[in-house]
């Protein structure tokens, strides 16, 4: 039964490859975990149906270039929050598609270490914040008496500064210029037991390696952006949190034709943040290699997966 | 040095029109504000908008742009295909072996040399070119690599530095010898080495992926625009200081020019023309963390990856392979270039090429042996070391004990020096400081230096981009002060110290290699982001030229003329300073442009602790995919390092001609 079963799978990637090109299928890898977990997951997919895979190193933003001009075929994680705009001029030139949501959501928002409730008892509400002696707590000498929180590099956009203005908050804005200076920031207060008020987003290591909450703003609507009658201040938009958002697989427009079965399957893979989180997990703060822990989840879900890569 | 033409007018009058410059600028400064706002602030109506024409242009070059039938991106595809033909060779012999996927599985046909053979043929190669003791060096820098688990990576690094150094060797020394030969040429190129050398990477990064395809070779293109220049600028200044007697000697012996230049003047300028080879090495090692962005993996990769983890230990160990791969392959050409050429060997094939053949038989065996033990083929896992744990709990260790400390030093720096010489800079009216560094150009150089200076920064101001320049000028000009002030004791005092100068050499041989990410990052943990950080990242980079052309310009320094001063009398200290660093004045100044190029060149990397600079602007438009904002603001600072080369060397031709000490050059 088994032997007739992998007969089968045999055949069915014969015959996934009599219709697709044996090139490999060139997938970008960037420098952070749940990146890497995910295209080497969709990679080893891949394989499994009978494709040829090469993963290539390349910068989240510069990977653009080469998947406009096909050196590039697959990019598995493009995250709402930070890579739309790139996103969209790209698909604006015809040769990249978008091949629809990873299944997982980002999130962003302000983030404090546990600690701080102490010093700022309410909350994580975000009222708390207005108050002067919470926001003297999360000061510096540069910026005292106001508060100070660490936003993403300028590029993340992120409209804090919009934020601050429409909520009232007593707090200036520093932005870091990458997203390692910001948890580097984190590990060091961290340490300390000091105060820090920063962006975290997930899925990602630093809220399962530090305990802390998200400051609780009134929940995003579309309407609070462009509208400024919404929300608590009449006056201003961006009155309330920030948008939770999709990540999406994005690829060169070329392989439909040049891989279908593959297309296919890309399209369809699907993972949650739970089962992601977990992963991240197993990598950055257990020390398992990406490798390692992607066959472990290859070896647990084939049902999921042999779906994505049948005929 | 280029032969602008002097055209000196009467010091009274000189020091009239200064005087008249600095009160009227003076005058808009305590009063302009509220009279003419628009000396402050450029007004936007009348700016150019460059950023709009050269996108445009970019992507006309890109899409359409074609000699006869032929696409221009085509030809370049095509230069890109003959670059990664013998990368291709070296990964495989390196890293890779051969190997190919069917199916979805990957086959190794052959392996690559192993790691043992590769340490035995670097040793090999040392002992060839400088004995034992360099042969021992070799062995233990690629050890370290193999023990820290390294290796592979290492493999991927080397083979793109194997393809990238001989070709920007050889172009830097193609394009320097031309512009020694030709003085017009020579004109020409300078501001096309500013812009490769200061123009960020980042900048042109979009347009050679687009041109050169997204990978390895596009990585190589990139690190040759930019390791290219400091070759090209030392070939056409040593060139320039052979002594008249090798001239001389050259033409009784009725040599051709061709013969006059490659047997008598290369051989005799062999030292300047290393301390170029040495720069390309380095520069390239410098570029590996760019060109893993973009597709070239190796260590670069496992740096940025390490640091997005915060583990710094692992960041640290990559970094260290880098420096431990600069530091062999530095070391190793500079043995070969001081090699006389040795006697032929008599005998069979064999004994004729004893190094050749032990590092076949050296791969043959290890391959062998490699197939029953895996363990001599690839490095085994469990050998491995790691210190991540050690500096994880170092940096915290240091953090927790001494950031107040810290704090109270930063603190102190921002107050008393950063901020004030900011605050200082972006309240200067913009039409004040084109002027001045007119009038400044004038009297240095003539009119035309005058037309440059103001005409570039009259630029920087008309596209818009005056307040973030000035941050710009702010940041690196106290970054390269401080680096000076640093290097320039140093540079004297290990200049006569053989045993102190190697050592300082591997010190900032690390600090040139090492990638800066490795320790911007602890840095971020003890002084938060901001300019402050910034400032010392810069710094530990800079400093590394400032350092190393004082050495070279005191150790050129004839010994004869110190032997004179000495028999006339004069105290050590009269030496130093009336002799030694007199006649080494060419090359400090050498290094203090050097210095203000490598300080302009670490902005986009400053860019990423949160300054708000030109480097800024530079790395939102690669972020955003916008050439033209990018390329201008790479052109922004491409000006402020000219201007500022310019007025040095200017002002550097004065003082040597009022010394006396202008000679054939």
């Amino acid at each position: 039964m088994r032997l007739t079963l992998s007969l089968a799978a045999i055949l069915c990637a014969t015959t996934a490859i009599a219709q697709d090109s044996t090139d490999p299928i060139k997938l970008t890898l960037h420098d952070w975990t749940g990146q890497l977990i995910t295209t080497q997951l969709m990679g080893e997919v891949l394989r499994k149906g009978g494709y040829n895979v090469e993963y290539v190193q390349a910068d989240y933003l510069a990977q653009f270039a080469g998947l406009e001009t096909g050196d590039l075929h697959v990019a598995m994680e493009i995250w709402e929050t930070t890579g739309r705009e790139a996103m969209d001029a790209a698909t604006a030139t015809g040769s990249v598609e978008v091949f629809g949501p990873t299944g997982m959501q980002a999130k962003e928002e302000w983030w404090y270490p546990i600690y701080m409730k102490e010093k700022c008892p309410g909350l994580p509400n975000w009222e708390a914040l207005k108050e002067p002696a919470c926001a003297e707590a999360f000061s510096t000498p540069e910026t005292a008496p106001k508060g100070r929180y660490l936003g993403g590099p300028v590029t993340w956009g992120g409209f804090d500064e919009e934020r601050i203005e429409a909520l009232d908050l007593p707090f200036e804005v520093i932005h870091a210029g990458t997203d390692a200076a910001l948890f580097a920031e984190l590990e060091s207060a961290y340490q300390r037991q000091a105060p820090v008020l920063l962006w975290i987003y997930a899925p990602h290591w630093a809220p399962a390696k530090y305990e802390g909450e998200w400051v609780d703003f009134p929940t995003y609507d579309e309407a609070c952006y462009t509208d400024p009658a919404w929300g608590g201040n009449p006056d201003l938009a961006y009155d309330c949190g920030k948008p939770f958002g999709d990540i999406w697989k994005v690829g060169w427009s070329g392989v439909k034709d040049k891989w279908p079965g593959a297309h296919k399957a890309i399209s369809a893979f699907s993972i949650d943040n739970d089962a992601m989180g977990a992963m991240i997990t197993e990598v950055d703060l257990n020390g398992k290699t990406v490798e390692a822990v992607v066959a472990d989840w290859i070896a647990a879900n084939e049902p999921t997966w042999s779906g994505w890569v049948a005929k | 040095m280029t032969a602008v033409p002097t055209i000196a007018p009467r010091p009274l009058d000189a020091r009239l029109i200064w005087v008249v410059a600095v009160v009227l600028s003076l005058a808009l400064w305590l009063w302009g504000r509220t009279l003419l706002p628009m000396t402050f602030d450029y007004p936007k109506a009348w700016q150019i908008p460059a950023a709009r024409w050269i996108g445009a242009a970019i992507t006309w070059l890109v899409k359409d742009a074609s000699l006869g039938s032929l696409a221009f991106s085509d030809i370049t595809r095509a230069f890109a295909a003959l670059v990664d033909k013998p990368y291709q060779l070296a990964l495989g012999l390196l890293a890779n072996g051969v190997q190919q996927q069917a199916g979805g599985v990957m086959v190794q046909y052959v392996p690559p040399i192993s790691w043992i053979a590769i340490i035995g043929i670097m040793a090999l190669l040392g002992l060839w070119a400088g004995g034992a003791r360099l042969a021992l060096l070799m062995a233990a820098c690629f050890s370290f690599i193999a023990v820290f688990g390294q290796w592979h990576s290492a493999m991927v690094t080397l083979a793109s530095i194997l393809v990238a150094v001989p070709l920007g060797v050889a172009g830097g020394m193609f394009f320097g010898i031309l512009a020694w030969r030709y003085p017009r040429f020579e004109r020409a190129l300078r501001p096309v080495l500013d812009l490769m050398q200061t123009m960020p990477v980042f900048a042109y990064l979009v347009p050679v992926l687009i041109l050169f395809g997204f990978g390895p070779t596009a990585a190589v293109i990139a690190t040759l625009i930019y390791a290219t220049p400091p070759m090209t600028r030392i070939t056409t200044l040593a060139l320039s200081r052979v002594p008249d007697e090798a001239h001389d000697l050259a033409r009784m012996t009725g040599c051709t020019p061709r013969q006059t230049l490659w047997r008598v003047l290369i051989p005799s300028a062999r030292e300047p023309l290393m301390v170029g080879v040495n720069q390309v090495i380095m520069l390239s090692l410098n570029m590996v963390i760019i060109a893993s962005m973009i597709g070239a993996g190796g260590l670069g990769f496992d740096v940025l990856g390490a640091l997005r983890r915060l583990d710094f230990g692992a960041g640290l160990e990559a970094g260290l392979a880098i420096v431990a791969l600069a530091i062999a392959l530095d070391r190793l050409s500079q043995a070969v270039a001081h090699r006389g050429t040795a006697m032929a060997r008599q005998g069979s094939l064999i004994q004729r090429h004893p190094y050749i053949a032990s590092a076949l038989a050296l791969i043959a065996v290890t391959a062998i042996i490699g197939l029953l033990i895996p363990a001599v083929q690839t490095y085994p896992l469990s050998a491995r070391l790691s210190t991540s744990p050690f500096w994880a709990a170092a940096v915290q260790w240091i953090n927790i004990t001494f950031f107040d400390t810290l704090e109270a030093v930063k603190t102190f720096f921002l107050v008393w020096l950063l901020v004030p010489v900011k605050r200082f800079l972006l309240d200067l009216p913009w039409l004040a400081v084109v002027a001045l560094l007119g009038i400044a150009g004038w009297r240095l150089g003539g009119w035309r230096l005058a037309l440059l200076t103001s005409g570039l920064s009259f630029l920087i101001a008309a596209t818009g981009q005056w307040e973030k320049a000035m941050i710009t000028v702010y940041l690196c000009g106290i970054s390269t002060l401080i680096a000076m002030a640093i290097g320039l004791p140093i540079g004297i005092l290990v200049a006569t110290r053989d045993r102190l100068w190697t050592v300082t050499r591997v010190v900032i041989d690390t600090a040139q290699t090492l990638p800066s990410f490795v320790y911007l990052m602890p840095i971020v943990m003890l002084f938060r982001v901001g300019d402050f950080t910034a400032m010392i990242a810069v710094v530990a980079y800079a400093i590394a030229p400032a350092i190393r052309y004082t050495v070279l310009g005191l150790q050129s320094v004839d010994p004869r003329l110190i032997e004179a001063g000495r028999a006339m009398g004069c105290t050590r200290w009269q030496i130093l300073t009336r002799i030694r660093l007199r006649l080494a004045l060419p090359e400090i100044l050498l290094g203090l442009n050097q210095t203000i190029m490598f300080a302009l060149s670490m902005l986009v990397i400053t860019a990423l602790v949160g300054t708000r600079d030109l480097g800024q602007d530079v790395y939102i438009a690669l972020t955003k995919a916008n050439p033209g904002n990018g390329l201008v603001a790479g052109l922004a600072i491409a000006f402020i390092a000219i201007i500022a080369d310019r007025l040095l060397s200017a002002s550097a031709r004065r003082a040597r001609a009022r010394l006396g000490l202008e000679g054939h050059s």
